[in-house]
């Protein structure tokens, strides 16, 4: 969209704010703006999210990728990459490592959709 | 292992054991302000507490060599390509007063979808890898203690592997990064959700390690086509920035809007960058700025670019700068080189001293247009804001290029770039955290089911330590292409630097590389073919011609050049006079009061210079005359004859002739012919006679017959202990 220099008309609602005050409203609308990205943010997650969880588990970049991917092709993303590998240590009584190297592998992921499609009950 | 001043850093030490390797320190570093600001004899106003060791301004030898370091951080980008050359290049900048070293990653890094290991070469940066991290934390570990101040080490948390990079970051010891979803979207194309979606968790990690964040919105000003008219838009990218931060859970101590001054002369800089520089002080009140310098306007002449550099840091003192980023002068030829990250922290460090205490002797004019244009561009922000709300959203806006447009908001240009929403790098790949989401790590952001029926007081309890917490869980990859890494690379030039073969360099060990600077006196084109000539018979390779400047359209060109030298010096073959130490004050004291030594001087031929002569005679300069020589000084312009003459008439021991000027060599000139009037008067024999000057050295003026001869740099001291050594010589006969 091409438009000219309209600031003059278009400031009239500002003119009257004092500097203050027009401070409170650049604030005011930045967080109106963020507000949904951040909500986006907090309800989502995404394959580098997953990564770095696992990453902070313990797990080398070689071993997350190939977690991730595998998680994201039995479609489990959004029940957090960690929490497979978690989950199916909890289930198998092994180590935690041991249980996200299997899954890398592509190992053990039936253990981990029957467990799921229960509802996940214990 | 410290350290030391005169030896190299071995990089065999930096690589070894790196498996085990831990940072000292984590988190960001501000610098300590000065107690009193009493450095030398002056006092500061915005100083911070000096080095223990150190490389000061050239001019800091008239000055008890004061290294006042400024209040502000200083950075230097490093982008080399290779981390092992990057590592030597930080040595020096680190000597040179940079708190701050951000190292610019390769070319592609952002679209790689996870993270790279290993130690491959990279192209206008270096891979961010692991290794390459560990490694260059532990040799900033030993600089840091070498110069005595914490260093900063910086890099990027953008692209794609946003949330991986952070934790790698955190995990590693770097100190601050680059990170802001809005550069992604703009100039990277990666996909909007997936940019913001990663953007709230590597914040996350990086506020977790109290790391210092920049945004990303100076780039607006180096892409748009008239950078000035972006200033509305850019306060805009700061606040969403800025307010998606502190939501993600950064301190605001540690948000840095990265800033920068829009326009450079010969556009009228202060009408523009100002008021624009204090909008964003007076709106972002409680965050941090970083100050970068102008990298929109940069052409290849170095000289242009500093003067723009000094009147952005001018800007940064004239407000506020936490940290003074640095651009290196010869960017605009894309090749930043080891000497230009110095000469750039040199002149931000050079400059913000210069203009220590500023606004105690010099306050804004808010009466004048800086008020009135302060408040209009906090309006114009605000308008964009809201225009943006009535459009659906930021995304919608995005969507609809309503960014990087060229047009003064509220005016567009309908340039802008636009961004699909289900587009770009990484589309469709965020996914809904389910109820039962769940991830057993510190400082996750966003949803998290942890399980209720455990006792545990932090996430990472359910796995018994996240490598937040238990660092020695990290993986530790070395190297996965044989071909491509450090080793090979060391390697190839393992004998030369054994043997220690000297060859110049600017970006990498032994590159060969010098540059060239002459003048031709042709117009352009012809000078410019000529240049390369001329450098191709001196024996250069890989010829460039890196700057042209016509000084006239048809008197001549300006013109530097950079070449390949296709050969190494072998440093033990070179015939190097050994230095001469001078006696000590006592003994030239005693000498000359037993033997009552006395000279005469004079500055010879037509030569009006004398400055430099009576700094080597007076008393109060601490010249010869302070050991108790006698001095009788015959002023300027004096025939060699008549100085010799006048040696003769005193009785003198010796005699100091200074000679300035040398077009047509007439210091050679003048020193043969002093000689040769001395023996023809039969006195040359027992007579001392020296000669001094900005262009003589002690090998010309042997060549010309003198004793000794004195250049830049020579004190008293000097020629008073070679007097006596040479009084002391000459008796024994």
């Amino acid at each position: 969209m091409q438009r000219n220099d309209d600031y003059l008309q278009r400031r009239a609602h500002l003119a009257p704010l004092t500097d203050e005050e027009l401070q409170e409203r650049f604030w005011g609308l930045a967080k109106q703006l963020v507000d949904p990205l951040i909500e986006l943010a907090y309800t989502h997650t995404s394959p580098s999210v997953e990564r770095s969880v696992l990453l902070r588990m313990g797990f080398s970049s070689i071993e997350a990728k190939e977690i991730v991917k595998h998680c994201e092709e039995k479609g489990f993303l959004g029940k957090g990459a960690g929490h497979a590998v978690w989950r199916l240590a909890t289930l198998e009584k092994i180590d935690y490592r041991e249980a996200g190297l299997r899954l890398g592998k592509g190992q053990y992921w039936d253990q981990l959709e029957q467990f799921w499609a229960k509802g996940g009950a214990r | 292992m410290t350290l030391k001043h005169d030896e190299k850093i071995s990089l065999e030490f930096i690589l070894a054991d790196l498996a085990a390797y831990r940072p000292k320190r984590k988190g960001w570093t501000w610098r300590k302000p000065h107690t009193t600001g009493k450095i030398g004899p002056f006092t500061y106003k915005q100083s911070s507490e000096s080095l223990q060791a150190s490389g000061g301004l050239p001019a800091s030898k008239y000055f008890n060599n004061i290294d006042p370091q400024p209040d502000c951080t200083i950075t230097t980008e490093i982008a080399s390509g290779r981390f092992e050359d990057d590592i030597r290049r930080m040595r020096m900048a680190a000597w040179h007063g940079a708190d701050h070293l951000m190292v610019i990653r390769t070319a592609g890094q952002s679209h790689f979808d996870g993270l790279i290991e290993g130690t491959p070469e990279g192209v206008g940066g270096v891979p961010i890898t692991r290794k390459q991290l560990r490694a260059t934390r532990k040799a900033l570990d030993y600089i840091e203690e070498e110069v005595g101040r914490p260093i900063n080490f910086h890099s990027y948390v953008s692209g794609v592997a946003g949330p991986e990079v952070a934790v790698l970051f955190a995990e590693e010891g770097v100190n601050g990064a680059h990170q802001d979803p809005q550069y992604n979207v703009l100039y990277r194309n990666i996909n909007m959700h997936r940019s913001f979606v990663d953007a709230a968790v590597a914040k996350g990690i990086m506020a977790a390690s109290g790391m210092a964040q920049i945004d990303g919105a100076h780039n607006a000003n180096a892409t748009a086509r008239e950078a000035w008219k972006v200033m509305p838009e850019l306060m805009v990218q700061h606040a969403i920035n800025c307010q998606y931060s502190v939501m993600a859970g950064m301190d605001k101590d540690k948000i840095c809007l990265s800033t920068v001054p829009p326009t450079a002369p010969p556009a009228p800089c202060i009408s523009l960058d100002l008021p624009y520089a204090v909008a964003l002080r007076q709106l972002f009140k409680g965050y941090r700025f970083r100050a970068q310098m102008n990298t929109k306007y940069m052409e290849s002449c170095t000289r242009e670019v500093t003067t723009t550099h000094v009147l952005n840091t001018l800007l940064s003192r004239l407000t506020s700068a936490d940290i003074q980023s640095t651009i290196t002068p010869d960017e605009g030829r894309n090749v930043p080189w080891h000497y230009n990250n110095i000469h750039g922290v040199n002149t931000a460090k050079q400059a913000l001293l210069g203009l220590d205490g500023i606004t105690d002797y010099v306050t804004l004019n808010f009466d004048g247009p800086l008020g009135g244009r302060v408040r209009e561009l906090k309006e114009r922000a605000c308008l964009f804001m809201e225009e943006i709300m009535e459009a659906g959203g930021y995304f919608t806006a995005v969507s609809q290029g309503f960014f990087v447009d060229s047009g003064f908001y509220p005016e567009r240009g309908g340039d802008g770039i636009a961004r699909k929403m289900n587009g770009g790098v990484g589309a469709g790949t965020i996914i809904i955290r389910e109820t039962d989401y769940m991830a057993p790590v510190c400082d996750h952001f966003g949803y998290n089911n942890l399980p209720t029926d455990r006792s545990i007081t932090k996430p990472c309890d359910l796995i018994d330590g996240c490598t937040f917490c238990h660092s020695e869980k990290i993986q530790w990859i070395d190297e996965l292409d044989p071909e491509d890494n450090v080793h090979q690379r060391l390697a190839q030039n393992e004998t030369e630097r054994h043997e220690g073969l000297l060859r110049p360099e600017v970006q990498w060990h032994g590159d060969g590389i010098i540059c060239m600077t002459m003048f031709l006196p042709a117009a352009e084109r012809v000078a410019e073919f000529a240049a390369k000539d001329i450098a191709e018979r001196l024996g250069l390779e890989d010829v460039e011609v890196i700057h042209k400047q016509a000084m006239h359209p048809s008197e001549g060109v300006l013109i530097e050049i950079k070449g390949r030298v296709p050969f190494g010096i072998d440093p033990k073959k070179l015939v190097i006079p050994p230095l001469v130490e001078p006696l000590n004050e006592e003994a030239i004291r005693q000498y000359v009061s037993e033997n009552k030594l006395k000279i005469v001087a004079a500055t010879v031929g037509e030569d009006e210079h004398s400055v430099g002569l009576k700094e080597i005679l007076d008393i109060k300069h601490g010249g010869i005359e302070r050991f108790g020589i006698e001095c009788h000084y015959l002023g300027t312009s004096v025939p060699v004859e008549k100085l010799a003459d006048a040696a003769v008439e005193i009785g003198a021991d010796g005699i100091l002739a200074s000679t300035i000027i040398s077009h047509s060599d007439i210091h050679r000139i003048n020193m043969r012919r002093l000689h040769q009037y001395c023996q023809e008067k039969g006195i040359r024999q027992d007579m001392i006679v020296v000669c001094g000057g900005t262009q003589i050295s002690n090998e010309i003026a042997k060549e010309e017959g003198m004793d000794a001869g004195f250049g830049r740099g020579t004190k008293g001291i000097h020629v008073a202990s070679f007097l006596v050594e040479q009084h002391r010589a000459n008796k024994k006969g």
